[in-house]
């Protein structure tokens, strides 16, 4: 079942023509012309659509929350800074059908009310901007965008807002100082966008993945996207996957295939690289908890884990892990889970905004501690203090980047200690190039 | 490249900036500190102190208001850099893919380390962190342009090709 990507592989689909050649901006014709914007909000509400940025908040709830005061122009901000390790699937839709992005933020824009609305993309991606510039002006020429559009009255000017090189413009609150023009520190919440957002006005901030399923939402009505996938994981889910997989890339899944479907069927990534054996993931991006390759497969019930949000997290930070953004990042035999740690505790803290003392100092020091373990210069005591600086940072800050920089290390150190003990005890061991401890008896050992 | 002497965009750009100007609401137009910090680096290579006063005078806007911008976001060289800028991905799944060993032939073949640049001021070298472009790593990007599932032989013909 493919929603978003279905023609994806068609030759000239970043075209408007053949874009609508296989059944694009239907969706804006009918939101726009048969729909009011309060029909379309609750059609989102029934697919149980949830935010595809990382948290997994409900679209449709959120949608609702947005204040509307007389005469204060409200705002949908689409978030395209995409820059959570492990993470590559809006850069991959944006820059094979820029469209499908562009339609639904049309049919959003209009749910929502916003006659301005903005696409923040990272700045390294400027050649995908350019892409979507080029679509953008072709919904202009079609009606699609601008004034009076399909002779409805609505009125929408769509913009794209290049970032500068900064993972934390990802947070919403600092996209929007970064919109503003100023330096991405996240706002303490409340007030919340939907309240006061850019500007101060009422915003929405969705994922680019989130927007872009709105279409199909309304084409098809939102009870048949909430009939695919599991419970209240609904719909489908764009994976990127990456590590040492066969097939790397960016898959669309329906919610709800095994873990070990997705790892190993031909369908997707395609098993481990030839010869090897899997040793741990990153389910959900690098801000979740790394498993080890049997409790990833399996719940510690025994059954088989499922890519939905509820059984990826099954077992909470114990067993379990996060969907996330669907960041899905593979590992085998080969692969140093404290080498691995050490570069997403550098990115944590070359990536702290600074404005907090527990996440400035406190990813400053995991980075440190790691790095000297490492390169075998780690003492008995560093690894019961990396997960004090952890627990020190944990819900102590005014973004969720200090939790998520506390949460790989915590979870890296209570899966595999031992390889932690092992650098610590056997640095000379360590420190060689290609160096990997093996645990006895373990399944990829 | 041509060398200018005076900090002024051309024509065609300063049209393009008066639109980018118009993208926000009334009195809001600081938000095109970004795209116009993208445009004086394309145009200048790098964001000199005159390049920031410059685009402050261009948004009515005190010059340090530019500076802490710039200075927030890594994209921005705020020091004199080589003609080309390589940007390698040093995030966990580019080095799961071998980025370190790709990244240490690309050293050892320019002979300068990160934040480097090579005597004759074609190439510099830095670190950036994850590309969004993991599944198709090592990769390292050269202004606008992605390399992507680099091998050490890659890394030859792209610098060898850079060079002519
Ligand atoms: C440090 C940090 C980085 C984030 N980066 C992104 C990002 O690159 N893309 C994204 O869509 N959401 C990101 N988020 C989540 C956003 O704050 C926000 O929840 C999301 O854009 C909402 O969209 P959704 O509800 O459609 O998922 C990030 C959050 C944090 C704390
Ligand atoms: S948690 Fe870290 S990134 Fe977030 S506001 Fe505080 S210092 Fe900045
Ligand atoms: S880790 Fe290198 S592009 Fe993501």
């Amino acid at each position: 079942m493919k929603i978003l990507t279905e023609h994806i592989d068609v030759p000239g689909i970043e075209t408007i023509d053949v874009f609508c050649k296989h059944g694009g901006y239907q969706a804006v014709e009918k939101a726009i012309k048969k729909m009011t914007p309060d029909e379309v909000t609750e059609e989102v509400k029934k697919s149980g659509l949830r935010g595809r940025g990382g948290a997994g908040f409900p679209v449709g709830m959120k949608w609702s929350f947005l204040a509307k005061p007389e005469g204060v122009p409200r705002y949908l901000v689409c978030n395209a800074d995409e820059s959570e390790p492990g993470t590559f699937k809006d850069h991959y839709l944006m820059w094979k059908s820029p469209h499908t992005l562009i339609e639904g933020m049309i049919v959003s824009s209009f749910a929502l009310g916003a006659n301005t609305s903005y696409i923040y993309v990272r700045g390294e991606l400027m050649y995908v901007i350019h892409i979507l510039e080029k679509a953008i002006q072709e919904a202009y020429d079609k009606g699609y965008l601008g004034k009076n559009i399909l002779g409805s009255g609505y009125d929408l000017d769509l913009y794209i807002q290049p970032g500068g090189g900064a993972y934390i413009c990802g947070e919403e609150t600092a996209l929007l100082e970064s919109l503003e023009g100023k330096r991405g520190n996240p706002r303490i919440k409340p007030p919340f966008p939907a309240v006061k957002g850019v500007w101060q006005c009422p915003t929405v901030v969705n994922n680019v993945e989130s927007i872009a399923a709105t279409s199909w939402i309304i084409n098809h009505g939102g009870d048949s996207y909430a009939a695919i996938g599991v419970g209240r994981s609904t719909g489908t889910k764009l994976i990127s996957a990456s590590g040492h997989i066969r097939k790397p890339g960016v898959y669309e899944i329906p919610l709800g295939i095994t873990v070990e479907d997705f790892i190993y069927s031909d369908e997707w990534c395609g098993g481990i690289r030839d010869g090897h054996k899997l040793k741990a993931v990153v389910a959900g991006g690098s801000s979740v908890p790394i498993l080890s390759a049997e409790m990833i497969l399996n719940t510690v019930d025994g059954e088989k884990r499922l890519m939905t949000y509820e059984s990826l997290s099954d077992g909470g930070f114990a067993t379990g892990t996060m969907l996330g953004s669907g960041g899905f990042i593979v590992m085998d035999e080969t692969t140093c889970i404290v080498h691995n740690t050490l570069t997403f505790a550098r990115f944590y803290h070359h990536e702290s905004c600074g404005q907090c003392s527990p996440c400035r100092e406190g990813t400053g020091w995991m980075d440190k501690v790691i790095y000297r373990i490492e390169h075998g210069n780690g003492r008995k005591e560093d690894i019961d203090l990396l997960v004090d600086v952890a627990k020190k940072i944990e819900g102590n800050t005014i973004c969720p980047l200090g939790d998520a920089a506390a949460w790989p290390v915590a979870a890296a150190i209570r899966h595999f200690r031992d390889e932690f003990e092992w650098h610590i005890e056997h640095p000379e061991l360590a420190i060689q190039p290609g160096a990997v401890y093996m645990r006895p008896g373990a399944s990829w050992a | 490249m041509e060398v200018k002497n005076t900090i002024v965009f051309s024509a065609e750009t300063l049209e393009l900036v008066q639109k980018i100007m118009k993208r926000y609401p009334e009195g809001k137009h600081k938000s095109a500190i970004l795209p116009i910090l993208h445009l004086a680096q394309a145009e200048w290579n790098w964001c000199s102190p005159e390049v920031m006063d410059y685009i402050a005078s261009l948004l009515s806007i005190a010059p340090v208001e530019v500076y802490e911008v710039a200075s927030f976001y890594t994209m921005f060289h705020l020091e004199p850099v080589g003609e080309h800028v390589i940007e390698y991905c040093r995030t966990g799944p580019c080095c799961l893919m071998g980025g370190v060993e790709v990244y240490d032939h690309l050293k050892k073949r320019l002979g300068i380390q990160t934040d480097e640049t090579t005597a004759d001021g074609k190439f510099t070298i830095k670190e950036v962190e994850c590309l969004a472009a993991c599944g198709w790593g090592p990769v390292f990007q050269i202004k606008e342009k992605f390399y992507m599932q680099l091998t050490a032989e890659k890394v030859d013909q792209i610098i060898d090709e850079l060079r002519k």
